[in-house]
């Protein structure tokens, strides 16, 4: 009957049933009505046989700028917190910064596995693998710095698990940095069996496709003998809803409690209540920056243009540009506030941000976070994927300042002029940080040579052939049985 | 049994999603019990087709955030209220409010563990050996191919019964598979 009109869901079957019409028809999620088998072959493709010529290029200087930071880390290590740039009045500085700033970026991870998923956002099953993976590899970067900017390092084991110190003193839990060390490690292991229970129907695929021994072993025991059993899938199905919904709130939770770092405190530019949602909103911003940074080149090299759609692209585009309008009104909050508060000294803060000795700062940041976001209004730059990919590095660029901003530049000035300083980064700052890209860069390109980017049991759930309730499907009496 | 190598049982090959279930559905009401239907991914309204309950995960999850919750709380007032009190700002020494964001990690951590560790309980998982896996038609089952499986074990089975009703059914291929 109506073939023609839904011609990309079954052309080669026989359709009984009425297509819906055509308002209703969405765009597919993947393209040219690919089988279950071809996304099989695609995904899973990637991580067998020899690696493509990129990648040996892209591992060996990831590889070498991770080694910078290791060598950075050892100086710092052997030499004391000297070595970087910061002291009174301004202790916390890149450390800290580059600590949100990786937080911030696993966040979108979470959003897209758990948020949209309880929301039923189907197209986020092309990009929640690798999502996840980003994820896990933002907080290992995330959580180095914390590690390491303590000074004595070997002490840290006293103070990061409750376990007591020579004097049978516990840590104390009044204080937020403690909840920040539970929020962040439990947001690690989460995250980290969400992605490994999203995995366990693909490594089964990724066993029976293998031809070498030592693959089939390793595949084996990670699939834990996964046999696609609807008994299986029925309880599978319930726990990943249920960590969904945990996750949900956790992530959540993780950001606001580091904003609680600042929030807590009595810093003016730090004690403010907006902080949590603020944050919150500006983690998921940055961390759909740095999803679409690694989406746009992977749909390209690895050929998935089918799978991550120009659809996909635009969607991430549209939470950008959601979540960056959130941070804008949030910057225009904050001063307000700093204003109509009152408080002579937060006022001053917010001034001296804006015009004081680190104004280029300030302004960096309000031009890639506030201003670059719109530009996705346009559909033309939301589907022009060097515009969006460009976009994405200015946010991530903007949030960055953000945190050096919110936290650099706050302790420059507190509340007596001769408390008053400033920070100047060493290269072992800046060398540290560019390192920690290096580690991201690394465990991502390894993930990508073992283990399947994309959901391929969660992509092939969501195609039309895949629903009992379809005609692609095989469904003959219209959607009843 | 028979002499020779013990038979697991029966399997159909199905290669689409409403075929297979469709007939999951008449061997639900054909009455076996110990069978099974296997997919690639998870098939929306197979658990209604196979006559499944609703899965006791749920009761696991909420096993581990209780318990979480509760050392979560216990822990923080014994280490800064009991074991070894200090001062700190003048603050009470314990107060449920300084003490729920730490518990409330520690409830979403123990039921996140209590989600998964409860799945692969009810699944029996890990299980590293299986009749189903030395088959070698049955390796499509990952890949596009969707199998029922009638367990010989099955009080209602019989060789050419079952399989009768399997090809009834609409199955492409049908086979025994060795235990």
């Amino acid at each position: 009957m109506d073939a023609a009109a839904h011609s990309h869901a079954a052309p080669a079957r026989q359709v009984q049933v009425a297509a819906p019409p055509a308002e209703l028809a969405r765009e597919p999620l993947v393209l040219n009505n690919h089988s279950f088998g071809w996304i099989s072959d695609a995904v899973a493709g990637i991580a067998e046989g020899k690696a493509p010529k990129w990648w040996w290029p892209a591992f060996l200087i990831s590889f070498g700028v991770m080694a910078t930071m290791g060598g950075m880390i050892a100086y710092l290590f052997s030499t004391g917190v000297g070595v970087w740039g910061l002291n009174q009045p301004v202790a916390w500085a890149w450390d800290i910064t580059n600590f949100v700033f990786w937080i911030g970026i696993g966040h979108a991870g979470t959003l897209i596995s758990a948020i949209l998923f309880l929301l039923r956002q189907k197209w986020r099953t092309s990009i929640n693998r690798a999502a996840e993976a980003m994820t896990i590899f933002a907080v290992i970067c995330a959580g180095t710095f914390p590690v390491i900017h303590v000074g004595r390092v070997w002490y840290a084991v006293w103070w990061l698990p409750p376990i007591p110190n020579a004097y049978g003193i516990w840590p104390q839990f009044r204080s937020p940095l403690l909840w920040d060390v539970f929020a962040v490690s439990t947001y690690f292991t989460v995250s980290l069996l969400f992605w490994y229970m999203g995995l366990i129907p693909d490594l089964a695929t990724m066993r029976d496709r293998c031809k070498t021994k030592i693959r089939k072993f390793f595949y084996s025991l990670g699939a834990l003998g996964w046999t696609g059993s609807n008994r299986h899938w029925s309880n599978y199905e319930k726990a990943y809803l249920i960590l969904a919904g945990l996750s949900t709130p956790l992530v959540l939770s993780v950001h606001s409690i580091v904003s609680f770092d600042f929030a807590v405190s009595q810093v003016p530019g730090w004690h403010t209540t907006i902080f949590p949602p603020y944050f919150v909103a500006g983690a998921i911003f940055s961390g759909f920056g740095m999803v679409l940074s690694l989406m746009i080149p992977i749909r390209t090299l690895c050929k998935l243009e089918d799978v991550i759609t120009v659809r996909h692209v635009e969607l991430m585009c549209k939470v950008i540009l959601a979540t960056g309008s959130i941070v804008g009104y949030a910057y225009g909050m904050e001063f307000f506030i700093a204003w109509y508060g009152g408080n002579q000294y937060e006022l001053d803060t917010f001034k001296n941000r804006a015009f004081g000795p680190y104004w280029w700062a300030y302004w960096w940041m309000v031009s890639c976070n506030v201003i670059s976001p719109h530009l996705f209004w346009f559909k033309k730059i939301r589907t022009n994927m060097v515009a969006v990919f460009i976009i994405a590095a200015f946010v991530n660029v903007g949030m960055w300042f953000e945190r050096f901003v919110i936290i650099a530049t706050s302790l420059t000035r507190d509340y007596i002029p001769s408390n008053w300083g400033d920070f100047h980064p060493t290269y072992v700052d800046v060398l540290t940080f560019v390192g920690s890209f290096g580690l991201f860069m690394t465990c991502f390109l390894v993930f990508m040579r073992f283990l399947p980017v994309i959901a391929i049991a969660e992509v092939k759930g969501v195609t039309p052939q895949a629903d009992p309730h379809h005609p692609a499907g095989g469904a003959k009496d219209g959607g009843h049985h | 049994m028979a002499a020779g190598p013990k038979t697991y049982g029966i399997i159909a090959e199905f290669s689409r999603t409403a075929d297979v279930l469709h007939a999951a559905e008449k061997v639900r009401d054909a009455g076996f019990t110990k069978w099974d239907v296997h997919t690639p991914f998870a098939v929306h309204g197979m658990d209604a087709a196979m006559g499944l309950k609703n899965s006791k995960v749920g009761y696991f999850s909420f096993l581990g955030g209780a318990t979480g919750y509760t050392v979560g709380m216990l822990m923080i007032w014994w280490m800064n209220a009991f074991d070894y009190q200090i001062v700190v700002g003048g603050k009470p020494m314990f107060s449920p409010f300084f003490a729920f964001p730490v518990s409330y990690e520690c409830t979403i951590l123990l039921a996140s563990f209590g989600s998964l560790g409860g799945m692969l309980f009810l699944n029996r998982l890990p299980r590293l050996h299986h009749p189903l896996l030395k088959n070698r038609r049955f390796a499509q089952v990952t890949h596009d191919k969707f199998f029922i499986v009638i367990e010989t074990a099955d009080p209602k089975y019989s060789p050419a019964a079952t399989r009768q009703l399997l090809e009834a059914a609409g199955a492409a291929h049908i086979e025994e598979v060795e235990d």
